[in-house]
């Protein structure tokens, strides 16, 4: 194969076969996958959860991860979040002409990696090689479907007076990790991406907790805008304790040097649980016998003080809402 | 500065200690004005605000340089972004502020201008470096702060002969803007809390006049709970003494006399001229142009931009807000027309414009 990804590899002719044997089998392939039809034939009960997004980070390779990996990451926890145990995953490529080989092979083994360990199978692909400058590197869609396993499932609209609200871990590590890399910034110490699929966490809380309310990963937007999307929705008031919310001291140290806030920066492998107030730690106790949600602890909680709005108590003790961020966070003149 | 350290200025025993004796040294209703903006988030954010004492009324100032800079100014940088071979860099702050016909730099970009969000003017100069077959306009915009390190850049663009780095210069100085406030008996403003990254670079002295002319006290101060609390408390007291005076309580950063180096570099670049200000009007000597020896880096004479008086837009009450007569809440666009998503006013634009933080912390 040669070197560099040349606008052949998209054409559907031999060079595309070659990159589909080469590359994506190698580190994706699985009996469906392998059979090489038009579509795939999925074995699945229903109710399905389904969910897609598309990956275009930047820069593609970070502390703690690379977009292949985040591909899988992202699209399974979205499904997971629906009470769901994630399966089948598609993927969608859209390289810039010029791009190693290799670049793209690492993240295609990465994907690899990511899928087996989440325990789902990439069966449908598809790469379109387009003019260099016409995307940045390489862009991936995932979609994926999963078997729901819970009825009613967690929903954004759930949340209800009483009710607590959960976080799995610190806030801002992956949003921090990614925006210090892109800026070449180096901290003392270094912050890494906390991306990762949480579906087997998940699948523990939910069969040992079946009532929770609200499932939802905090990632673009930040733990911020999830709580107001939350608060809207169920037409309640989450009330958060700023002393309570995990941030990582290295973020916050990051943070307060940018001017950016935490609260607002993306996670990826950190989740959000709103459920029966009592009900909350049996939930942590089950949560915190995963790695992945060790870190997990109670916020705050759900009221009927001020609907469809999230009010924090800062560490003096005052109150002031935390909302939702109007576009991107910008760091500030001085 | 050192994490611990920081820690002890937000210790909420202390704060609430400060808060005692702050109720006890108030006789009477003390309408103070924080001059800067990062203050004004900082009072919201850390929830300070809901816990003052209800005598105590904060009034917030005209301290954020994107909220003072001018509907013209903002027409100015629209005429020149996107036109042919130029790169417009700027801080990230300034790209929603509406010019007089609601457009603004996010407007413009998605209209094909070419616009490049900066955190520092040198990356704008490496910027120009990297594309010498354009020149690069950085917007400056800022106090007196930012203006020296803006000075400095042009000395750096110059060592290193960059010619394609231009600056489109609105730079403004805070102390005549304070005697416009004075001034204005309507807003009654009792006392100032003057910013400490201002005093960094001026020292304190420029705002003698505070006391000496107008019979009021005001403090340069730190940006945490408890220097915000102290502050407080040194202006009550003063009151309550029937005194008058300007003190420094920012000392593990500031000292009182100016830095020199920074004074000298701005001096050299930029000499004082009339500038507008959002809502307080034209304001003489409080503002920034260069000197002769720098004219080829001045992007207004390089493109020949003028900078032509507008009316506001109308409805928007940005003016009396940014004079302490009316609070954003009581304007009537606040939270309707003028939100975060369609800013009327720039106060709303602006993270630390006082429009913006009310509709952002005030819970109610
Ligand atoms: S520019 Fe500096 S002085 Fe002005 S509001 Fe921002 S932080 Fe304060
Ligand atoms: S609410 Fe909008 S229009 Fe009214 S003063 Fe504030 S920024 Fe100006």
């Amino acid at each position: 194969m040669s070197d560099r990804i040349l606008l052949d590899c998209g054409s559907g002719g031999r060079a595309s076969h070659r990159l589909v044997a080469d590359l994506f089998l190698k580190h994706l392939g699985n009996p469906e996958l392998n059979r090489l039809n038009d579509a795939a034939c999925l074995n699945l009960k229903s109710p399905l959860a389904m969910s897609t997004d598309t990956f275009t980070v930047d820069p593609i390779f970070f502390p703690g991860g690379d977009i292949g990996s985040l591909a899988v990451h992202g699209t399974v926890n979205d499904v997971s979040m629906l009470g769901a145990i994630p399966r089948y995953l598609t993927c969608g490529f859209i390289v810039e002409e010029g791009l190693e080989t290799d670049v793209l092979a690492r993240v295609v083994a990465s994907m690899g990696t990511a899928a087996r360990e989440a325990g789902v199978l990439v069966v449908a692909g598809d790469t379109k090689v387009v003019p260099r400058g016409m995307v940045d590197k390489i862009f991936i869609n995932t979609t994926g479907v999963g078997e729901i396993f819970v009825d009613p499932t967690p929903s954004g609209d759930r949340a209800r007076p009483g009710d607590a609200i959960l976080v799995t871990g610190s806030m801002g590590d992956h949003g921090l990790a990614v925006l210090s890399t892109r800026q070449g910034l180096a901290f003392d110490t270094p912050v890494v991406s906390d991306a990762a699929s949480l579906n087997h966490a998940i699948a523990r809380l939910l069969r040992a907790v079946p009532e929770v309310h609200v499932l939802r990963d905090p990632t673009r937007g930040g733990l911020g805008t999830t709580l107001n999307e939350i608060a809207e929705s169920s037409g309640v008031c989450c009330e958060i304790v700023d002393e309570a919310i995990p941030v990582r001291p290295e973020v916050r140290d990051g943070c307060s040097f940018l001017g950016l806030d935490p609260l607002y920066l993306a996670n990826e492998g950190k989740f959000l649980c709103i459920l029966p107030g009592e009900l909350a730690d049996a939930a942590l106790d089950v949560l915190r016998g995963d790695p992945l949600c060790a870190g997990a602890v109670r916020i705050g909680t759900v009221t009927d003080a001020h609907p469809g709005k999230v009010v924090l108590t800062t560490r003096l003790g005052g109150a002031r809402l935390l909302t939702m961020l109007e576009g991107e966070q910008l760091p500030r003149i001085c | 500065m050192h994490q611990t350290l920081l820690r002890q200025f937000r210790d909420p025993e202390l704060c609430h200690t400060l808060l005692t004796r702050l109720r006890a040294e108030l006789d009477g209703e003390l309408r103070f004005m924080e001059v800067c903006g990062t203050h004004t988030v900082a009072i919201f954010q850390s929830g300070l605000r809901s816990l003052l004492p209800p005598q105590v009324v904060h009034l917030s100032g005209p301290g954020c340089p994107v909220c003072v800079t001018h509907e013209s100014e903002v027409n100015a940088f629209l005429d020149l972004a996107g036109r042919p071979g130029v790169i417009v860099a700027t801080f990230g702050d300034l790209m929603r502020v509406p010019g007089s016909r609601g457009r603004n730099l996010k407007s413009a970009q998605a209209e094909g201008a070419r616009v490049a969000v900066v955190y520092s003017p040198p990356d704008a100069l490496a910027l120009a470096r990297d594309n010498p077959g354009d020149t690069v306009v950085f917007l400056g915009v800022g106090f007196e702060t930012t203006a020296p390190t803006v000075a400095g850049t042009v000395l750096m663009a110059r060592e290193q002969g960059l010619s394609n780095f231009k600056v489109l210069a609105f730079h403004k100085l805070v102390p005549p803007a304070l005697e416009v406030l004075l001034s204005d008996t309507e807003a009654g403003i009792d006392a100032f809390i003057l910013p400490g990254h201002v005093s960094a670079v001026i020292g304190t002295e420029p705002y003698g006049f505070i006391a000496s002319r107008f019979g009021k006290s005001a403090t340069v101060t730190g940006f945490e709970p408890v220097d915000i609390l102290e502050s407080l408390l040194f202006l009550a007291q003063r009151r309550r003494q029937g005194r008058a005076e300007v003190k420094n309580l920012y000392r593990r950063v500031v000292s009182d006399t100016s830095n020199p180096r920074a004074l000298e570099v701005m001096n050299r670049v930029f000499r004082p001229c009339d500038a507008l200000w959002r809502g307080l009007g034209r304001i003489p000597d409080s503002g920034l142009e260069f000197t002769d020896e720098f004219e080829d880096v001045d992007a207004k004479r390089r493109y020949g931009l003028s900078i032509e008086e507008c009316p506001p837009l109308p409805g928007c009450k940005c003016g009396e807000v940014l004079r302490g007569r009316l609070r954003p809440d009581q304007c009537p666009l606040f939270k309707k027309a003028c939100t975060p998503a369609k800013p009327v006013g720039p106060c709303m634009v602006s993270t630390e414009g006082s429009c913006a933080a009310y509709y952002k912390y005030q819970v109610e």
